[in-house]
């Protein structure tokens, strides 16, 4: 056992950290904007919208994360018409490359949390809104996606954590996140066991961060559902 | 795009040993989480308490570090164990770090799954038995196991599913499964996208043909339970 190693490095894997934070918090942003409105489409009564969220939902949620990660990061460069257009600078980074890929997996599962937890909503929800007149923006804006978002919290709060543990794929691909310094150290110093469990660590914090982050927001959110004092 | 230079037969071959790690570990995610589940529930607080260290540790480290752990680190420590004891030089293969890894991960996750699902067992019927004469032994194994496996199968699908993909990880210790053959294929005739498109609909093979198996169970399963 050799902590040596890591006490003189740590600053490898601070930086790494912020970089994992980084990724984990740009991807979670994006993948849930773009979850809404997939989710909104999936649950559209016409089997020809529904087919494109269905399809976009089954495909990200039924492939491995990596191999999705491989095909925006090496299989871009495949075609000509991407290598000689502007995007070719957003592609050929390593960081853009996973944070896309990151962003639309999160989107998928993100869009299956939602789309499950708005049809859920009960039906008197809908019915009082349309009892006041509500147009059908106004309920979904002011009644049913609130609802939906205190109720999907839960499930939102383990997609997130799957996504920092997720994230430790962008090591993988070149970037110098956490995994990704722990590799670093490892091939400078040889010290696979210490340098992995190191970032091993790091993640576990990051991981009871963030529970404790959500079970609070629960507290807060969820007030009306909390067991009441005697 | 989909001229495969004769690359399909390699990807096949990939296809087969990933599904030999996922079956592979599946089983030992179900061992461990059986064990798991009944140390949860056991009276004893050692048990107890391991096995929730043992959940909360897996749970809170991501899969592929716990997989470098197992293979990079595992192999040197292992090694200092056997120098000790005169043992000669072991060498962990990609195959069995990657399969024990996987099934120690999904172990803590069946864990849960199995603990939920004894405890869904209604009281009455372990009684029933116990009023029998049945020792706990037999009740577990005639009475509880069985109708465990009901409350579980939803969970335990879904474990299944994320297990499975979870196996493309071992192509980044370098075993040649398909997500590692696709990479060498597409290096090779520079169409990676080609390749990784391919493997990626493989795996949605792989989960298409378990969501309808896990289905067939489920109906099975449940044949004594009403439906509205």
């Amino acid at each position: 056992m050799d902590y040596e190693v890591i006490f003189t490095n740590i600053h490898l894997y601070i930086e790494g950290l912020w970089v994992t934070i980084q990724l984990v918090f740009l991807s979670l942003v994006c993948g849930f904007v773009l979850a809404l409105p997939i989710a909104l489409l999936a649950i559209c009564r016409s089997p020809w919208i529904q087919i494109f969220p269905k399809t976009y939902i089954y495909f990200f949620r039924g492939t491995p994360l990596l191999v999705q990660m491989f095909l925006i990061y090496h299989g871009m460069g495949q075609f000509e018409f991407v290598r000689e257009s502007v995007i070719w600078i957003v592609f050929k980074e390593a960081y853009w490359c996973a944070l896309i890929a990151f962003a639309l997996n999160t989107a998928g599962y993100t869009a299956e949390i939602l789309r499950g937890t708005i049809e859920q909503t009960p039906f008197g929800d809908f019915e009082a809104a349309r009892a006041c007149g509500m147009s059908k923006s106004t309920m979904y804006r002011r009644i049913i996606l609130p609802g939906t978002f205190r109720r999907a919290l839960p499930a939102y709060g383990n997609e997130t954590i799957f996504m920092l543990h997720g994230s430790a794929l962008a090591g993988v691909v070149t970037i110098v996140d956490l995994f990704g310094a722990a590799k670093v150290v490892n091939s400078r110093h040889f010290v696979p066991f210490e340098s992995f469990i190191t970032a091993g660590f790091f993640y576990f914090c990051l991981t009871f961060i963030i529970v404790s982050l959500f079970k609070k927001l629960e507290f807060r959110w969820n007030a009306h559902l909390r067991p009441r004092k005697v | 795009m989909f001229d495969l230079h004769g690359y399909f037969p390699m990807i096949l071959q990939g296809m087969i040993l990933t599904i030999e790690v996922a079956l592979l570990s599946l089983l030992i995610a179900i061992i461990l989480g059986l064990i798991g589940a009944l140390s949860k529930l056991s009276k004893s607080q050692i048990a107890r308490s391991s096995a929730n260290i043992y959940t909360t540790l897996i749970r809170g480290i991501p899969d592929l570090v716990l997989m470098t752990i197992i293979y990079y680190g595992g192999q040197i420590q292992l090694n200092n164990i056997g120098d000790f004891f005169g043992w000669d030089y072991i060498d962990i293969s990609p195959f069995i770090a990657g399969t024990l890894t996987i099934g120690f991960i999904f172990g803590a996750y069946m864990t849960e799954t199995f603990r939920g699902g004894i405890l869904a067992v209604s009281k009455g019927e372990i009684e029933a038995a116990h009023a029998f004469g049945m020792n706990r032994w037999k009740v577990f194994v005639h009475i509880t196991m069985p109708l465990m496996v009901r409350h579980s199968l939803p969970g335990f699908g879904n474990n299944w599913m994320v297990l499975s993909k979870s196996t493309a990880l071992v192509s980044v210790i370098g075993l040649h499964d398909m997500v590692y053959n696709a990479g060498v294929a597409g290096g090779a005739t520079r169409q990676p996208f080609t390749f990784y498109l391919v493997v990626a609909m493989l795996f949605l093979v792989i989960t298409g043909v378990s969501d309808f198996g896990l289905r067939w169970a489920n109906r099975r399963f449940s044949v004594g339970v009403r439906r509205a």
